[in-house]
């Protein structure tokens, strides 16, 4: 008996010390994907990656490699991500992970990221913590990449869209802003009452919310009584609900601003149409090409999935690219290697040119932003499709608003 | 004005609440359950009412009335799978029995949850409003819907009460709150009032499901806080006390929407849990409580 066995250990190593070097040649490459798929913007982030991987896979995969996509269900929790974390750069030995869009989760990935030296990219938080940190301490926190613009950027894009569409073609004067009260809509707020004003809307009232709330009566009564002529809007945890309610009551100003719940393709669905009118910010829309790759993802996607990829899908999908690019680029899967090499990214992806921002930047490893990288886009819900409305040159329609919306005041 | 806004705001949410927290203090006061897993049964009502008007366009009529036989058939395998095995069993002592009961119903509900956030993703869904527009009442601008939803809960309100009071069913189900012994001798049989009381439940849960869907709109997050907002209606009200429920339901929807519109949203619920602790130390028995 005893015997036996070490005869069977024996052939087993023998057997392994054959099989070794050649598995080792094709072993994939992992890359770690946590989100929370029961979400819909959350599926979005393994489904695209996993289409990237498999087009990268069609073509031979890197270095002779296969890329594989491992994915982790966060269920939105800062500590189910954080374990999932830790289990994709320990067990799973993933060489690069693709976390969430949830600031908060991210935020509480980061420290992770630098400790287990696990290159990390998210593509669709927007706190401006994320990339201070690694400014403040680029040593620890060089491992993690921005993918998603960051918050005072989003504001900027809204300010610059809202100067041409409210203030010039609508001629409106006044805004309030309503957001919901989170780690990414802090300098979000910051911003709007910076660049507001200066595109020549003049903010009557500033609304934090919060993100438990079902019952918005009593906000757009009172944002009714103080009669902007525009809802500048900053929510994410919620979105269905304040626009049912804001269809329902009739609130007689558009909404307009920031709206991560309606970059959903369900959101038409989810709302009974009550989305008709609203206009939301995104980096890339099904409608507009804003690079040639953009329209064919969100068909592939679609034609995949059954429904257009959500607003972090876009990201997801390019990021898979710039990772498999990065370790190519680096030779391997060595982290620092690969940060270095990420740090050198200049990649035409679904949402424009990707540029990562040097580490004296304030926005280390965020994305470079305007003309000729990434511009963002405004985009409207109309009858139940999206379309884009800003920038002129890529808009494929005008506004059009439901008929309790009272434009000129 | 705003006192104007705040009356109807108030008085549509308060109608609601007292809707879902009735079906609530009712199976208590009867069988002597807590049935924790309250708010995923209405979730599931306001999704299914969803997903049939939406998936199949039915129309919001059908699509209501399957949310509503969704929550009947939630409420029966409640009862028939989680609450009665535990209530039959012999290897649960007597006096663990209300725990265990407890603790089947809050993971009997964390798993709807789950299976709704799974099949539906936990992005909120609204139902589709049985009628659409807005009325102005004094020169608030009322949408009908938010008239609708107080009515019919009121309406389903009023049909409990004249089932409890006006049929011999119904008053078995009173006799049976005050004492079942005696009603086991004049020779009714419990399990039938048990179940007929967790039909009424469904159906009330299964109605407030689906007018909480088109009034505010659900996601399968919110069973958590459904549960809590009909428990602290029950015990602010005392528990097993409908009326107690009913007056308690509309204290909690006017400082919940006072708060909201005169101090601010984001504390909407904070004044509702300190008058709960105020309660509790107080008055334990709740407003009209009996023991």
């Amino acid at each position: 008996m005893r015997i036996s066995h070490k005869i069977g250990l024996a052939g087993a190593a023998f057997g392994l010390a054959l099989a070794a070097p050649s598995a080792r040649a094709a072993d994939p490459i992992k890359i770690g994907v946590i989100a929370e798929t029961s979400a819909i913007s959350g599926v979005g982030i393994p489904n695209a990656a996993k289409m990237a991987a498999e087009e990268i896979n069609a073509k031979g995969g890197v270095n002779g490699r296969m890329i594989e996509i491992v994915d982790y269900d966060d269920h939105s929790s800062a500590a189910d991500a954080v374990r999932a974390f830790q289990r994709a750069a320990q067990q799973d030995k993933v060489a690069a992970v693709i976390a969430s869009y949830i600031s908060e989760v991210v935020l509480a990935l980061e420290p992770w990221a630098g400790r287990l030296k696990m290159p990390m990219i998210t593509p669709g938080a927007a706190s401006n913590e994320i990339t201070k940190r690694v400014h403040d301490d680029y040593d620890h926190m060089k491992y993690v990449f921005h993918g998603y613009l960051a918050s005072t950027q989003l504001a900027d894009v809204v300010c610059d869209a809202g100067k041409s569409l409210m203030v010039n073609d609508l001629k409106m004067k006044t805004a309030v802003i309503m957001s919901e009260d989170a780690a990414w809509t802090r300098p979000l707020d910051d911003e709007y009452l910076k660049c507001l004003p200066a595109s020549g809307l003049k903010v009557l009232d500033h609304i934090r919310l919060s993100p438990d709330t079902t019952d918005f009566t009593p906000i757009f009564n009172k944002i009714e009584g103080e009669k902007p002529d525009v809802i500048v809007t900053g929510i994410s945890h919620v979105g269905v609900q304040p626009t049912v309610q804001w269809q329902q009551q009739q609130v007689p100003m558009p909404m307009y601003g920031i709206a991560s719940q309606a970059t959903n393709a369900t959101f038409w669905k989810d709302t009974n149409g009550a989305a008709d009118g609203v206009i939301f910010n995104m980096v890339a829309a099904p409608d507009v090409a804003v690079t040639p790759n953009t329209i064919p993802f969100a068909k592939a996607y679609k034609a995949k999935y059954g429904s257009l990829p959500g607003y972090a899908a876009y990201q997801s999908y390019d990021d898979v690219f710039m990772w498999a690019e990065a370790i190519r680029k680096a030779g391997g899967t060595e982290p620092d290697k690969m940060v270095e090499a990420m740090e050198k990214t200049d990649y035409v992806g679904t949402i424009g040119r990707v540029v990562f921002l040097p580490k004296e930047d304030t926005f280390a490893h965020g994305m470079k932003i305007g003309e000729g990288y990434i511009t963002g886009l405004m985009v409207q819900w109309q009858k139940g499709n999206p379309v884009t409305v800003w920038p002129a040159n890529v808009a494929t329609g005008k506004m059009v608003f439901p008929a309790f919306t009272k434009l000129s005041q | 004005m705003l006192a104007l806004q705040i009356l109807i705001d108030g008085f549509a949410i308060s109608s609601l609440y007292a809707l879902g927290a009735t079906g609530f203090t009712l199976i208590f006061g009867v069988s002597g359950v807590l049935n924790l897993s309250h708010g995923a049964i209405m979730v599931v009502a306001a999704v299914i009412a969803w997903w049939v008007a939406g998936t199949f366009g039915t129309g919001a009529y059908i699509g209501a009335l399957a949310g509503v036989a969704a929550a009947l058939a939630c409420a029966f395998f409640t009862y028939r799978v989680i609450v009665r095995p535990i209530q039959d069993s012999g290897a649960i002592p007597k006096e663990e029995k209300e725990i265990f009961v407890l603790t089947g119903t809050l993971l009997w509900g964390i798993m709807l949850q789950e299976a709704v956030a799974y099949l539906f993703t936990d992005n909120p869904k609204t139902v589709r409003p049985l009628v659409e527009g807005v009325v102005m009442i004094l020169g608030v601008r009322t949408p009908w819907n938010e008239i609708l939803t107080a009515a019919l809960s009121w309406g389903a309100i009023g049909l409990l009460y004249l089932l409890v009071n006006r049929t011999r069913t119904g008053k078995s189900l009173l006799a049976a709150s005050m004492n079942p012994r005696g009603l086991t001798l004049l020779g009714f049989e419990m399990s039938n009032i048990y179940v007929l009381v967790w039909a009424i439940y469904g159906i009330l849960a299964g109605i407030a499901g689906v007018l909480l869907g088109a009034f505010l709109g659900v996601s399968s997050g919110n069973a958590g806080t459904l549960t809590a907002s009909a428990f602290s209606i029950v015990v602010l009200g005392g528990l097993g006390s409908v009326s107690g429920s009913l007056m308690a339901a509309y204290v909690v929807g006017y400082l919940e929407t006072m708060t909201a519109y005169l101090v601010s949203p984001s504390i909407r619920t904070v004044p509702v849990l300190l008058l709960l602790v105020l309660v509790v130390y107080l008055r334990p028995q709740g407003l009209l409580g009996r023991r």
